[in-house]
């Protein structure tokens, strides 16, 4: 586990609506400075949402609670302001950009933009400098390589947190290793991470982790053992039904 | 140096420094070299208002400039079969703050030959200048030709603009054009490109303009695919905002067996601008097939909101998305 020093994202009583429905229904979050955080859940639960809310994307304003980050509350901050503080977020799926080439894209987030360090961030992720660096981030990359090059960026800009919003979607399992290996890379340079998934073989790469259900944090701890309880209830739960019909969370 | 060289570079000294080394310099404002011009073994043609300041030919190109009294005339052609190291310079510009260039041009380019010209048309002092460029492109069988025309008017917004070219491409011919206005004001601008693509030929028409202010943009782009199994797409990038309009108009015709035509349209609109585009597709022929997309609005938000959630602020991150799309 990396060096941890405090709790550096602290997310208190969360909610949020959109298009008149509780998305997030109370979210309690304390990520650990230094360390790797996965947030585990399954499609619907609320993990994008909960990753666009605190990187403030529009639509995404919560009706309650804060979000303070390396001790600066940033709840009414735009997405600039937090990328400022050191916050940035990697899409599931990464927009496409016309005419910009990787170089480029990747120098945007740097503060100091430097070719040696953009050129250790597309080897990080088993892209080879030569042959991308003057490729474009639009159509012509495929799922796989422009997902790589948004993890790439994230790595490159060196953020306090990098939230990673399923960073394994598209990719070939191969790859997995690649994904994990920067990650951990990531949090030995001094970025802490904050991994959401649906798959718990993902959640292997963290130091803690954190079950997400219907739009509130049910448990925090141990990857191992939040692993066993998504594998054991959540995966044969039909949760949305059985809340539909009145039952309790606590069935989890 | 061989003679004919000795009496160009003697004819470059004999100009008034001042007319040259102005147009140099806007040149280079443009985007282009000035060391390609005054190269030897860089063809290139340099025009200030109605004056040929420079002629440099290359075994293979004939060019005849004729002064008009409000422009020049040009007659360039390639011969069959040749090729290049490097690409054709070309450098039309008016320094003064007002004045009309016209400038006709005649480009035959030879079966089989290969080609690349890059233009720079400059007005850096424009106040009230109007530019027209009438074109007339013979491509032959078998020829390619690549066409790239970069413009810089200055910051006043006093240029018309007026570039329109009929084009043939004969068989198995390739004519590529692209044609960018995004450094400075554009002012007016009606562009208007017509080509006409015989069999197994490909035409690609490129447009892409930045309008501001109150400047006013018109793009028309007509491919008609005359020829089985011809090829062509008509493409247009076009980003207006404060007062700006934009007016796009992308047509493409399947007129034989086989042609395969698109056009590809995007417009980014901001502030108080105004955007049209009309893609027309026209098939006449029923194994012949013609595509078109156009999307006019604002920048994405996906692309948006992943710039600042690098750290820049909305304006930067704009700019950037227009700039790559306008290829910057």
């Amino acid at each position: 586990m990396a060096e941890q020093n405090g709790i550096l994202l602290e997310v208190q009583d969360l909610h949020l609506t959109r298009e008149d429905r509780e998305i997030l229904r109370g979210v309690d979050l304390q990520v650990a400075r230094g360390s790797v955080h996965a947030v585990l859940g399954l499609n619907g639960s609320g993990k994008s949402t909960l990753a666009y809310t605190l990187m403030g994307c529009g639509g995404y304003t919560p009706d309650a609670g804060t979000i303070v980050l390396d001790g600066v509350e940033i709840t009414r901050l735009g997405i600039t302001e937090r990328a400022k503080q050191g916050l940035t977020l990697a899409w599931q799926e990464p927009a496409r950009f016309e005419g910009l080439t990787v170089a480029r894209y990747l120098s945007l987030g740097m503060k100091w933009p430097d070719m040696a360090r953009i050129r250790q961030a597309l080897e990080a992720v088993a892209l080879n400098p030569a042959t991308y660096l003057g490729r474009y981030v639009d159509e012509s990359l495929s799922g796989g390589e422009r997902k790589r090059v948004e993890l790439a960026s994230i790595y490159a800009m060196q953020a306090k947190l990098a939230i990673l919003d399923e960073p394994d979607s598209g990719i070939d399992a191969l790859s997995l290793d690649d994904i994990a290996r920067l990650i951990h890379q990531m949090a030995e340079e001094g970025t802490t991470v904050l991994l959401i998934s649906h798959r718990d073989e993902v959640v292997a790469i963290a130091d803690a982790a954190s079950l997400i259900c219907e739009g509130r944090i049910l448990d925090t701890g141990d990857p191992a053992r939040i692993c066993n309880r998504y594998t054991g209830c959540c995966r044969p739960c039909e949760h949305t039904e059985l809340v539909e019909e009145g039952v309790a969370y606590e069935r989890l | 140096m061989s003679a004919s060289k000795a009496a160009l570079h003697a004819a470059r000294q004999a100009q008034p420094a001042s007319d040259f080394e102005a147009i140099l310099r806007a040149y280079e404002r443009s985007g282009g070299n000035p060391d390609f011009l005054k190269s030897s073994k860089i063809a290139s043609l340099i025009i200030s208002g109605n004056k040929v300041l420079g002629v440099n030919r290359l075994p293979g190109i004939s060019a005849e400039a004729e002064a008009l009294p409000d422009g020049v005339k040009i007659a360039l052609a390639i011969a069959p079969g040749a090729r290049f190291e490097n690409p054709i310079h070309l450098c039309f510009g008016v320094i003064p703050a007002e004045g009309v260039q016209r400038i006709l041009v005649d480009f035959e380019i030879g079966a089989g030959a290969e080609v690349e010209f890059m233009a720079h048309c400059t007005f850096p002092n424009a106040m009230k200048v109007q530019h027209i460029m009438e074109g007339k492109i013979h491509i032959g069988p078998g020829a390619t030709m690549r066409y790239k025309e970069t413009h810089y008017h200055g910051e006043s917004g006093g240029v018309e603009v007026l570039p329109r070219a009929q084009v043939t491409v004969d068989e198995g011919g390739k004519y590529f054009t692209e044609f960018n206005l995004s450094k400075g004001r554009v002012g007016r601008m009606e562009f208007d490109y017509v080509v006409d693509v015989s069999a197994h030929g490909l035409a690609e028409l490129t447009a892409k303009a930045l309008g501001y202010e109150d400047d006013e943009i018109v793009v028309r782009e007509t491919i008609r695919l005359n020829g089985e199994y011809a090829r062509g797409m008509a493409k247009s990038r076009i980003a207006v905002r404060d007062r700006a309009r934009s007016e796009v108009y992308g047509t493409t015709e399947g007129n034989a067996p086989f042609a395969r035509g698109h056009v590809d349209c995007i417009e980014i609109v901001r502030g108080r601008a105004i955007a049209n585009a009309v893609p027309v597709v026209k098939v006449t022929d029923d194994r012949a097939m013609v595509t078109h997309e156009a999307a006019i609005g604002t920048v994405g938000k996906k692309e948006l909101e992943t710039l600042m959630a690098r750290g820049l602020d909305e304006e930067a991150a704009v700019d950037v998305i227009v700039r790559g799309m306008l290829g910057e």
